[in-house]
């Protein structure tokens, strides 16, 4: 079998791909524009990013960016409720749009003449949407089933669920982006029109255009739709820091399921977080959790999955990218015949090795070999394209900062590995979630879900 | 590694496809493989596909046993361990990738084209595919993994309606057997059965290969000789048996501890070749193929917030596929949104739809056509689609003019005759539903 010595070849391979032709604007009334060209398909990528997600709600109003994306679809002072959403699929388009902690999103697909349909729309629902009451009452019925489907009637979703919220305190990443249940079905229209108000102007959004189009073109589309939208005093955030952990938290989730799961999780420092001196630590990371889980040769698969036989499947992930102080994971599924125990305990033990041993240098090449690839297979999706530039800019982070990530993993020394090891994976900050199976004997469960009768 | 958290509006329902497409270049190895290829230089990457008649239609008596096949086949072969094979990949950042549905075995790598990296991925595939040993340890690993997965599923209404839906639509036709088999059969799997099941269906006279990416046709033609050379020639799998029709209504109901009742409803759709096709791939996108803008989004979801998300969609197969419609409801509606998804059906055969529905299904279809094979990856699916269903060369040249000389008549007449709302099963899978 042929073994690649070192990484000589893939230096070779680099220049002329990353540098993909970006070009960045800013409309005088705050709105940027970001367009990146990609002319192998006439297609274009719309996406619109507002700054603004489930980590800037509190208590009481949790989910409601999400049930605003929704109402987004709901009719301008211009279009009736469900008419864009007819209108893009008219002109041979797709269209959704998604939220998160630190964002809410919208986008369209469409043959590239058809931009200037996007743009009209979303100009216009960026600042004329309009909130009917009765479409509200129905919308929160909807946003109901979807958190029934995704979370209540999910075994692993719920422990995932209750897990954020036991390892968040204070931080807003402690409330799940959908919302909780009792929030859900008590938004006023009052509400949502406070929420709209507040966030969707052109100077807290972001647009991302990618394709088979020219940056010149787009530039005068935005200014003909977006560049006459007022602007808005957007009110600055607070900080909202998770108070320090004091020592291991360890919970509990019973659900009828037929397996068990188990979650931990360290609280980490993102790119966002992280100061200037240890910017390499996420990275360090990003590298780590490559080690342990970056396809079928890494560590979990290798030696939990395969030799120890200890889980049916178990990954790892760390959060580079988010707007606040996050958590490295680790999931998995305990092998038949094997329990959540064992296979803490061998979790454990891999986290153990880590920190005493550094990881090989055939580790590290295969980690920065796997991301150079993906950074080219990434290129093959210009959706995901746009994706990434949207996401870094709205967590207020450069879009450049995905050109380097590269250049930062390919940085990245076996010795700060071990040193990120030693440093964030100790049990003073460690939450770990179980999943105990209640069984599945076909009686409803007492549901605390919140009331069904919404209306 | 995980994927970020996100919360969609609606889950993203492509449907079909169509733009005067790629230009596919189609041979036939000395031994029989069929090629599909498009060149693609742009990015210096490659996506080959090898796609063997070896799907779960095959199983027999024994299911679960291509399914079992296809995870094996990177567990070692005779000269590789497994983590010989991960490392071989992962070294120089190819995936490769391993799925095993009804119709089809399907064998994926995503490689570099940079030599190093090319030859050592195309080489350790080329051994997967036609060397694999089938180990005894790996093989109680995965039976293992295969009993956990149907443990998952009992989990899972959606799971467990999908299944009660095959194995009632197709009673004793191949396909009313599950891809992951039952715990039963998977129990009583050898390494032998499923080296019988290789050596009968992965040769190279049931093999599709299809290649995209920054190859020349010359590498193109050496990728598929070497791929297909370690392969015995062999037969062709026969002709799956045709699927009877159902003639009565049947309703399942199944107890389960959600909040919500998974609702599955359909009856036998269409072939691959069928010659209503388009008139029903049309039907069905305006009735509930369409997303937010179908009819049976609007019935359910914009108008009474029954549901997140409701659908209906045809699935095309060697034989009949089904026509199927699933939502999710609150336990206490799901009489309520049954009868509305009914009563949608009924009036949709009944009265067709409407031109400006038919227009507007056209436009968005045919409109959508650059969209549908806007990248190497979607372009290697439809080559797959294309050769293992022996469709035309010219299909997706073709394909917005055939969605274009569809007709409201065509549509009325292909439902009526196709599709009957009294003779449709439906599974309930719920919190509140008693059995009866």
């Amino acid at each position: 079998m042929l073994k690649l010595k070192n990484l000589a070849w893939l230096a070779l391979l680099l220049p002329g791909i990353v540098q993909a032709q970006v070009s960045e604007f800013e409309l005088e009334n705050g709105l940027k524009l970001i367009v990146k060209e990609d002319h192998r398909a006439p297609v274009v990528v719309s996406q619109v990013w507002y700054k603004v997600g489930s980590s800037y709600e509190y208590n009481g109003i949790t989910g409601i960016s999400h049930v605003l994306e929704h109402m987004m679809f709901k009719g301008t002072e211009n279009l009736e409720p469900n008419e864009f959403s007819q209108i893009i699929a008219r002109n041979g388009g797709e269209q959704n749009a998604f939220t998160g902690r630190d964002y809410t999103a919208y986008f369209q697909k469409l043959h590239k003449d058809r931009l200037e349909v996007s743009f009209k729309h979303e100009a216009d629902r960026m600042r004329n949407l309009v909130i009917e009451p009765a479409e509200l009452l129905k919308e929160r019925d909807v946003v109901a089933e979807e958190r029934r489907m995704r979370t209540e009637d999910n075994p692993q979703s719920l422990l995932r669920e209750h897990f954020n919220a036991a390892a968040f305190m204070s931080s807003p990443y402690h409330h799940p982006i959908i919302g909780w249940m009792s929030d859900i079905q008590h938004y006023e229209a009052e509400d949502l029109k406070a929420w709209y108000q507040m966030w969707y102007a052109p100077n807290n959004a972001t647009v991302v255009v990618a394709g088979d189009v020219e940056p010149k073109a787009v530039l005068d589309l935005a200014k003909k739709y977006f560049g006459p939208l007022e602007p808005e005093t957007v009110a600055e955030l607070k900080p909202r820091v998770e108070v320090p952990q004091k020592g291991l938290r360890e919970i509990k989730v019973k659900a009828p399921a037929e397996l068990p799961y188990l979650m931990m999780g360290w609280k980490v420092p993102t790119v966002t977080t992280i100061t200037e001196d240890n910017s390499w630590e996420p990275y360090a990371l990003e590298v780590l959790a490559g080690v342990l889980d970056g396809g079928n040769s890494a560590r979990f698969a290798r030696e939990l999955v395969r030799e120890q036989q200890v889980a049916t499947s178990v990954g790892a992930g760390n959060s580079l990218f988010s707007r606040l102080k996050d958590l490295f994971l680790v999931a998995g599924t305990p092998a038949n015949g094997k329990s959540v125990d064992d296979l803490q305990a061998a979790v454990r033990e891999q986290i153990e090795r880590l920190k005493q041993t550094p990881v090989t240098a055939e580790e590290l090449d295969r980690v920065k070999a796997q991301v150079v690839a993906e950074t080219v297979y990434e290129k093959d999706s210009v959706f995901y394209q746009a994706m990434q530039i949207g996401m870094l800019e709205t967590i207020g982070l450069d879009w450049m900062v995905g050109e380097q990530y590269v250049d930062n993993i390919k940085a990245v020394t076996a010795e700060q590995v071990q040193a990120v090891a030693r440093k964030y994976f100790v049990d003073d900050s460690l939450t770990i979630a179980e999943l105990v199976p209640l069984p599945l004997d076909g009686r409803r469960p007492v549901s605390n879900a919140g009331d069904a009768h919404v209306r | 590694m995980f994927a970020r958290a996100f919360v969609f509006v609606f889950t993203l329902l492509s449907a079909g496809l169509s733009w005067a497409g790629p230009e596919i270049q189609h041979w036939t190895t000395d031994n029989n493989a069929r090629v599909y290829y498009v060149p693609a230089p742009e990015l210096p990457m490659v996506d080959i596909s090898v796609v063997f008649d070896a799907g779960a239609a095959r199983d027999g008596d024994m299911p679960g046993t291509a399914k079992m096949t296809a995870a094996m086949i990177d567990e070692g072969t005779e000269t590789m361990t497994a983590d010989d094979i991960a490392s071989a990949f992962a070294n120089v950042g190819a995936k490769f990738g391993a799925s095993s549905e009804r119709d089809m075995a399907v064998f994926s790598l995503r490689t570099l084209t940079e030599e190093q990296a090319f030859e050592q991925a195309l080489d350790t595939y080329t051994k997967v595919l036609s060397a694999p040993a089938f180990p005894q340890d790996a093989f109680g690993r995965i039976q293992q993994t295969l009993l956990t997965g149907l443990q998952a599923e009992n989990q899972s209404p959606q799971a467990i309606a999908t299944r009660a839906f095959y194995e009632s639509l197709y009673n004793q036709h191949p396909y009313s057997v599950m891809p992951a088999g039952n715990a039963d059969s998977v129990q009583k799997l050898k390494p032998a059965d499923l080296k019988a099941f290789y050596d009968r269906y992965y040769v190279s006279s049931n093999a599709v290969v299809v290649i995209v990416g920054a190859v020349e046709r010359k590498q193109a033609e050496q990728i598929a000789k070497q791929l297909t050379s370690g392969l015995t020639t062999g037969q062709p799998a026969e002709k799956l048996p045709e699927v009877p029709a159902l003639n009565q209504a049947q309703q399942i109901n199944k107890s389960f501890p959600s909040t919500q009742t998974t609702i599955v409803m359909g009856q036998t759709g269409m072939s691959r070749d069928d010659p209503d096709y388009f008139p029903l791939y049309v039907g069905n996108h305006i009735l509930g193929g369409s997303g937010l803008v179908s009819q049976l989004s609007d019935e359910l979801r914009e108008k009474r917030g029954l549901t997140y998300g409701v659908y209906s969609y045809f699935r095309p197969m060697q034989q009949k596929g089904p026509y199927q419609f699933a939502l999710q409801t609150r336990n206490e509606k799901a009489q309520e949104a049954l009868t509305v998804l009914q009563d949608t059906l009924k009036k949709f055969i009944t009265n067709g739809p409407t031109e400006a529905e038919l227009t507007a299904a056209k436009q968005n279809i045919t409109g959508g056509f650059a969209l549908r094979v806007d990248s190497n990856s979607k372009i290697a699916d439809y080559l797959a689609m294309i050769g293992f269903y022996d469709l035309p060369l010219d299909y997706l040249d073709n394909f917005n003019d055939k969605v274009n000389a569809v007709t409201l008549a065509d549509v009325k007449q292909a439902f009526e005759r196709r599709v009957n709302a009294d003779t449709m099963l439906t599974v309930l899978v719920g919190g509140e539903t008693e059995t009866k």
